[in-house]
């Protein structure tokens, strides 16, 4: 793909991993914020090419970790009610709520179904007049737009036995809140690009100033992620605490006032639970008043629901890199991929999954490079 | 390929060493070819056929002896939706599946039966197309459908046709292939482009549609592996990488024969317009099914006669060296990535899914 | 949260009120909400996540970008360490971290050289 394909090119790869050695004097603990950077750096092996002293702690910005118990297990009632068809992303599905996942949901009978697009499921609410539609409208800034557009869009066209089950959560809280933990180690941090733009970079100057942080607007291919590191280990090691644009291409300062716009007409800012972190106020949107019909949680009547999370995980202090995933006493033990007790342990880029790769190397020290 | 248990155990309480995960019913992973398809068979098929059915090998085929001569079996169902896609039909994968199941045994496939489970409503135009699909397929392969069974269950009950093919072929003397014959120093050979099938197939899925040129690769492998036998070269293993793509063969070959596999990035033959589609849908070529595509593990002083022989066949143009196998890290596979990092690549635990993250 | 890929933009028309255009991906194309970029025009680069364009793809920033990563590093082959050269030319190959001029802690020898933050 062109403007993709590039930023992976080895040879220059090599010269950013050149630099960053030069400039790195001293241990640095680096949080990227985006799981989808997560999935980067472990895929392309970026962790181990960086140098010893650069410890990334992988972030909180995956939905699939960190979307409420609360909402997964009402996302499991309504896809398990007949006459509903249940819409989501694939990162979902594998999700263990309470005592299910919308796998098993669908194994059961409920009509569960993957989706590319938020605009396919309204296209299955078109088809499917006697049917009621739902879509599972997780994720961050970078992906509300698309949820707020369908939203309108199905009030525009009269769509209506289509209905969003919304749990969006937003990145400078969470930035705030993993500084404010009193045992935080992170130094920096890399900005999710795409999250930035939408919002454009705006919310990040406060933060870097009153935390002292630096802060890297970074993108996802392995180019992106190395610039993003440079910048950042340049910024520690001259002891600057600046917001840095190392994503250009894609991002601009103001980020997409289109978006935006639709965003603050479709959405409000409402206190919102991180799965395995707790509740961090102003820190997710839900539908406006304007839009509360379209409200699933209201127009499935879904009592509140008694969650269970399991007792030994501790995928929230891996979020916030209190802990490395191998110090829970669960870690490949009870809690495997294949038998997941928390939402890191599932996603392809939770800290958790990736670990558990990593270990499983070490252990039986394959020869490396 | 997995660690089976001494022997049957309760269908009440699973029990160690790997309980299978605490559902009691069947779901879609079960059938992904993975991680949960094989707790499946470890843990509830093979305690209740007996021990005499794991001796018959656990590769893609069952190799039986007959009146001095030696058989393979194979069977294989068929589910694909949609029935129709870029390339092909469910015809044709019923027919090549299981002819390739039984040449990758090393084996010459003779006969297929084939049985078909229709829901009500299916229209009869789909099943002719189905059929004539199904000929064609069995005439360029050289194998003859000698026997089948037709069955139509309610309307809500199936999703228009399945079908299945189970084939018997004929295993020459001396011919040894088999996943356990996997040795460190192996070269590890791949027939040429990966993750087509599995693209063509999404590409046409609700919810998913893309437009793409790409089209399916199924296609019966039986010359080219006859063709890699004849030049006398020490073939151990030989696996078309189906379900849970090249990936999960590779797990399998490692698990089963207790040997490590690395293979390169940077050598894998992706096609772009394949790396396009995965990139654009969040998914990893590696875990996307193949259909007319085989892996070989060859002795190494044989690997360049058997690559020249591979070459020289329509179905091998594009075949490629992508790996090795070693002593380090038994069972897993590890790959070197284009930037020289390295990443453990595990058994899928079931269908891939498409990502936002 | 962020897998979004470049496409270029083929074809743009309003269907049901909305901008949508078909983008292609390098061969591989998809219908794409364009409402968030009113102007967008058949020829641009645009990021799509989840079905929708949400940002334009800068085309002269991506190639600035590009070309300032391959200037990373060109002082340092002019005056750079002389072991490694040497590896280079003599063909040993380098794989895993990058030639150590330094024990980690101490700057690298004779590499010197203004940093270059674009």
């Amino acid at each position: 793909m062109k403007y993709l394909d590039e930023f992976s090119n080895p040879e220059l790869a090599r010269k950013l991993l050149d630099r960053i050695h030069e400039a790195t004097t001293r241990p640095w603990a680096i949080m990227e914020v985006c799981g989808g950077q997560t999935h980067s750096i472990i895929r392309h092996g970026i962790d181990q090419l960086l140098p010893e002293q650069i410890e990334m702690i992988h972030g909180p910005g995956c939905p699939v970790c960190v979307t409420p118990l609360e909402i997964i297990d009402k996302a499991l009632e309504i896809a398990a009610r007949p006459g509903v068809i249940f819409c989501s992303f694939g990162d979902m599905l594998r999700v263990p709520g309470s005592s299910a996942d919308l796998f098993r949901i669908k194994s059961a009978g409920g009509d569960v179904r993957v989706v590319y697009s938020p605009l396919d499921a309204l296209k299955l609410a078109r088809e499917n007049p006697d049917r009621q539609v739902v879509f599972f409208g997780i994720g961050f800034e970078t992906t509300a737009p698309a949820n707020a557009m369908t939203v309108y869009q199905a009030r525009r066209l009269g769509i209506e036995n289509f209905s969003l089950l919304v749990s969006h959560v937003l990145v400078p809280p969470a930035i705030a809140a993993i500084m404010e933990a009193p045992t935080c180690r992170v130094q920096a941090f890399l900005a999710a690009g795409h999250v930035c733009s939408v919002m454009g970079t705006g919310e990040y100057p406060p933060l870097a100033e009153k935390y002292a942080v630096p802060i890297v607007v970074t993108g996802f291919e392995p180019l992106d992620i190395l610039e993003g590191v440079r910048r950042t280990v340049m910024q520690l090691e001259s002891g600057r605490h600046q917001v840095e644009n190392a994503y250009p291409r894609a991002v601009l300062a103001d980020g997409n006032p289109a978006a935006k716009a639709m965003l603050s007409n479709v959405f409000e800012v409402t206190d919102r639970t991180w799965r395995g972190i707790g509740m961090i106020p102003a820190s997710g949107w839900r539908l406006s008043d304007a839009y509360r019909e379209f409200d699933a949680e209201a127009r499935f009547d879904v009592a509140s629901i008694r969650t269970a999370e399991s007792a030994v995980c501790r995928s929230g202090e891996v979020l916030q890199g209190l802990i490395k995933p191998n110090e829970c006493a669960a870690f490949g033990r009870e809690c495997t991929p294949r038998n997941p007790l928390g939402a890191t342990m599932v996603s392809s880029e939770g800290a958790c999954a990736a670990y558990y790769l990593y270990r499983r190397l070490d252990l039986v020290a394959a020869p490396r490079g | 390929m997995v660690n089976l248990l001494p022997g049957p155990i309760e269908a009440e309480g699973w029990v160690c060493p790997a309980p299978l995960r605490d559902s009691p019913t069947i779901v879609m992973g079960h059938g992904g070819g993975g991680a949960l398809t094989a707790e499946l068979v470890a843990h509830l098929f093979l305690p209740s056929f007996g021990p005499a059915a794991a001796d018959a090998g656990l590769g893609d085929s069952a190799v039986v002896s007959v009146g001095g001569a030696r058989l393979a079996f194979s069977t294989d169902s068929y589910v694909v939706k949609p029935m129709f896609f870029p390339g092909g039909s469910i015809g044709d994968l019923a027919v090549n599946g299981t002819v390739n199941d039984l040449s990758m045994a090393g084996a010459r496939p003779l006969v297929l039966s084939t049985g078909f489970i229709l829901s009500e409503g299916t229209r009869l135009a789909d099943l002719a197309r189905v059929a004539e699909a199904m000929g064609r397929a069995a005439q360029a392969a050289g194998v003859r459908l000698v026997t089948g069974d037709t069955k139509v269950v309610d309307a809500g009950s199936g999703d228009g046709v399945f079908v299945n093919t189970s084939g018997i072929g004929l295993i020459g003397d001396g011919v040894d292939i088999r996943p356990e014959r996997a040795r460190p120093g192996d070269v590890v050979i791949v027939s040429g482009d990966i993750g087509v099938h599995g693209v063509a197939v999404l590409s046409c899925r609700e919810g998913l549609e893309f437009g793409t040129e790409v089209r399916s690769d199924t296609a019966p492998l039986g010359g080219l592996v006859a063709e890699m036998l004849a030049t006398g070269a020490d073939v151990h293993v030989l696996r078309d990488p189906t379900r849970g793509g090249v990936a999960a063969s590779l797990n399998e070959i490692a698990t089963a024969a207790g040997v490590g596999v690395e293979i390169t990035e940077r050598a894998l033959p992706i096609p772009q317009a394949v790396r396009d589609a995965c990139g654009l849908l969040g998914l990893d070529p590696l875990y996307v099914a193949n259909e007319g595509k085989l892996l070989a593990f060859v002795a190494p002083d044989d690997a360049d006669r058997v690559l020249a022989a591979m070459r020289g066949h329509e179905h091998g143009r594009d075949a490629t060296v992508i790996g090795t196998c070693v002593d380090a890290h038994p069972g897993m596979l590890v790959a070197r990535t284009g930037l020289g990092g390295t990443r453990v690549i595990d058994l899928p635990l079931g269908e891939q899914l498409p990502r936002i993250c | 949260m962020c897998l979004a890929v470049p496409g270029r933009v083929l074809t743009r028309e309003e269907r049901d009120g909305t901008t949508m255009a078909e983008v292609d991906f390098g061969g591989v194309r998809k219908d794409v909400c364009c409402q968030y970029i009113p102007d967008v025009e058949t020829g641009d680069y645009v990021i799509v996540h989840v079905g929708f364009a949400i940002q334009r793809l800068d085309e002269e920033s991506a190639t600035a970008t590009l070309d300032s990563f391959e200037r990373l590093g060109i002082l340092e082959e002019e005056f750079g360490d002389g072991f490694a050269l040497a590896a280079r030319q003599a063909g040993v190959p380098q794989v895993g971290p990058p030639r150590q001029t330094a024990q980690h802690g101490e700057k690298p020898q004779g590499t010197a050289q203004p940093e270059t933050t674009s």
